[in-house]
């Protein structure tokens, strides 16, 4: 009998069967339910943005785990978002090299033109902003992700360019 | 010199693809070790290298290699091989580069590493930002499967290996190998008690061996070519070849293939071009954030694991960030130890609670607030937190080696912060 079947009803009414299918495939390599912890909270999160409370209590349970001890393993990494996040995350490197190479005024830019700290989104849903350990591409330093995308070489006139048309100011 | 890890790395050029890995003489090395070498050999060639891991610690490759119980000594069940791809060091950024350019060396390497230890199940464990990292290994791997490189029967030698790149969720402290593998069973990655090691009981309790990318991707040239061959590259007393690299204020920072003990001086002047105009080099964290200052002094020094020790830090990952006459020492040493009491894994409390003082006491000092008391805080934490054995694992140790020898070097720059009652370097003062 498959996983899907067994579970209770109140897991599926919360998980598609998509979702629980893709859980399922990564149990096959993985001797324990709770071993495919972080892999379930990732597959949620990929189709759903983040992961809620709803969705954290399904996912425990469908692995049979407690949800405090799942809880336990979404808030440890930073890359699982327990509230939602806007359309793209904003991964903003503010480690030594990119600190070196001035991070620190285009984070200002940054949170200037769009209205937002670490750990805010933006008015219109587009942008959440976070800090990140570095991101491995000190020589273009200062960096940052723009949801999948790397952007490198940050200057104030960088920020502008990307994000002129969010800027605070034209939401009004 | 030639170019071993970086031969098909071409800046502005395509990825690698099958094709032109083999063209170049890839596979070549599982080829030789599936027609005639036995892992045992395998494993002697890579001993006879002096491989040193290339992640930071140095350790040597087939030392590591040789406490995985073998034949009948092993218990019967899985054996794993897991490459550590979670490049979260600050400052370091050489494993992007291998596995965005080259994904099928790492591959090739990891076939021949699990071979070497019997294992069958392999993962390589990499950050989730490495996007396109991702992608293109994973498009690597399915060139594998369809070749027979990987799956069932590899190369019609009956040895069978299933490989899996496994995104990881975050946090710097996924780089410790038993945090590692706690994440890779789906837990939060708090460090394990060591003993017992991983070579005996890691991933679900089972023997496993964790290497850093660039360890890896030696491997298929030592088979190919032979200890002999490997050794003869380094110019000091290491073996091989490094991925040097160099970020900070210089006229043209990157990462550049060199052979192992490359003078400091030569990696800095001719190839990262020297501090950019009107700077000068006040010092330098030569392997990453997480080792001790150097200063010009030790520009001539050679870029060797026990050159660089005795000097009194670490080659750690090979990749040197420079402070510039012109950046607050304070401030940089700041920036370190905020992100490493960030990344603390929260397990113990001299890391989870002394680093966050120390955060305190530094912007206290970097904000003008600083009191002469405060360098006497300061050196306690170092003494206490710094202690290997008085925390759960090396974070807090790694963390405390920029700020010690920043106090040593600069501690006029601590001093002046305290007595001006300001930083310096902010106030337009100059240093």
């Amino acid at each position: 009998m498959s996983n899907a079947k067994m579970i209770q009803s109140d897991v599926s009414s919360v998980l598609t069967l998509q979702e629980m299918a893709e859980i399922d495939h990564e149990l096959e390599h993985i001797p324990y339910k709770s071993g495919a912890a972080i892999d379930a909270l990732k597959i949620i999160q990929a189709g759903r943005g983040w992961v809620s409370d709803e969705c954290l209590q399904a996912i425990a349970k469908y692995l049979g785990m407690s949800s405090e001890e799942l809880e336990g393993v979404a808030t440890f990494y930073n890359l699982i978002y327990r509230r939602p996040v806007g359309e793209k995350v904003i991964l903003f490197c503010d480690s030594v090299s990119c600190w070196i190479s001035g991070c620190d005024s285009v984070k200002q830019t940054l949170s200037d033109t769009l209205g937002v700290d670490y750990g805010e989104t933006t008015k219109d849903n587009r942008y959440t902003l976070l800090p990140v350990p570095c991101l491995g591409a000190c020589d273009r330093a200062p960096v940052m992700m723009v949801g999948d995308d790397l952007v490198t070489h940050l200057d104030d006139n960088k920020i502008n360019e990307l994000f002129s048309a969010s800027k605070t100011g034209d939401q009004s | 010199m030639e170019k071993v890890l970086t031969r098909n790395i071409k800046p502005g050029k395509p990825p690698t693809d099958m094709a032109a890995y083999e063209a170049n003489g890839g596979y070549q090395g599982l080829r030789k070790a599936m027609s005639g070498m036995s892992p045992q050999d395998c494993r002697e060639v890579v001993s006879a290298s002096n491989l040193r891991g290339r992640g930071g610690a140095g350790f040597p490759t087939g030392m590591k290699w040789s406490f995985v119980p073998m034949g009948d000594k092993c218990t019967p069940g899985h054996k794993y091989l897991v490459c550590n791809a979670d490049e979260m060091e600050p400052g370091a950024f050489k494993d992007r580069l291998l596995m965005e350019y080259d994904p099928h060396q790492l591959i090739e390497g990891m076939i021949l590493s699990a071979y070497c230890i019997g294992a069958d199940i392999s993962y390589i464990f990499i950050r989730g930002e490495y996007i396109v990292a991702i992608e293109r290994l994973r498009k690597a791997l399915e060139e594998c499967y369809a070749k027979g490189y990987l799956g069932e029967n590899i190369l019609g030698s009956g040895c069978k290996l299933e490989m899996y790149v496994h995104p990881s969720a975050g946090r710097y402290i996924c780089g410790e190998e038993t945090a590692l593998i706690n994440a890779l069973e789906g837990k939060r990655a708090n460090p394990r008690a060591k003993p017992p090691f991983p070579q005996v009981s890691g991933l679900w309790g089972r023997p496993t061996i964790v290497n850093n990318v660039e360890t890896l991707c030696n491997i298929p040239h030592i088979i190919d070519r032979g200890a002999e061959w490997f050794k003869s590259l380094g110019v000091g007393e290491d073996a091989g070849t490094k991925l040097f690299g160099v970020s900070g204020r210089v006229k043209n920072p990157g990462c550049w293939e060199l052979p192992m003990g490359t003078p400091i001086r030569e990696i800095l002047e001719n190839h990262a071009g020297g501090m950019q105009d009107g700077l000068q080099l006040k010092g330098f964290l030569p392997g990453g954030g997480s080792t001790d200052f150097l200063t010009k002094d030790h520009l001539d020094l050679a870029m060797d694991y026990n050159v660089i020790g005795k000097a009194g830090s670490r080659m750690g990952t090979g990749t040197m960030i420079i402070l510039d006459d012109q950046t607050c020492p304070v401030g940089m040493v700041l920036n370190l130890i905020r992100f490493f009491a960030h990344e603390s894994c929260g397990f113990c409390t001299p890391c989870r609670d002394g680093l966050p003082w120390t955060r305190q006491v530094l912007e206290d000092i970097e904000q003008g607030r600083g009191k002469v008391e405060d360098l006497d805080t300061l050196e306690y934490q170092i003494n206490y937190i710094g202690a290997i054995g008085n925390t759960h694992c090396a974070l807090a140790p790694g963390a405390m080696e920029p700020l010690q020898s920043a106090l040593k070097y600069f501690r006029e720059d601590f001093e002046r912060h305290i007595s001006g009652g300001c930083c310096p370097y902010h106030s337009g003062k100059g240093a």
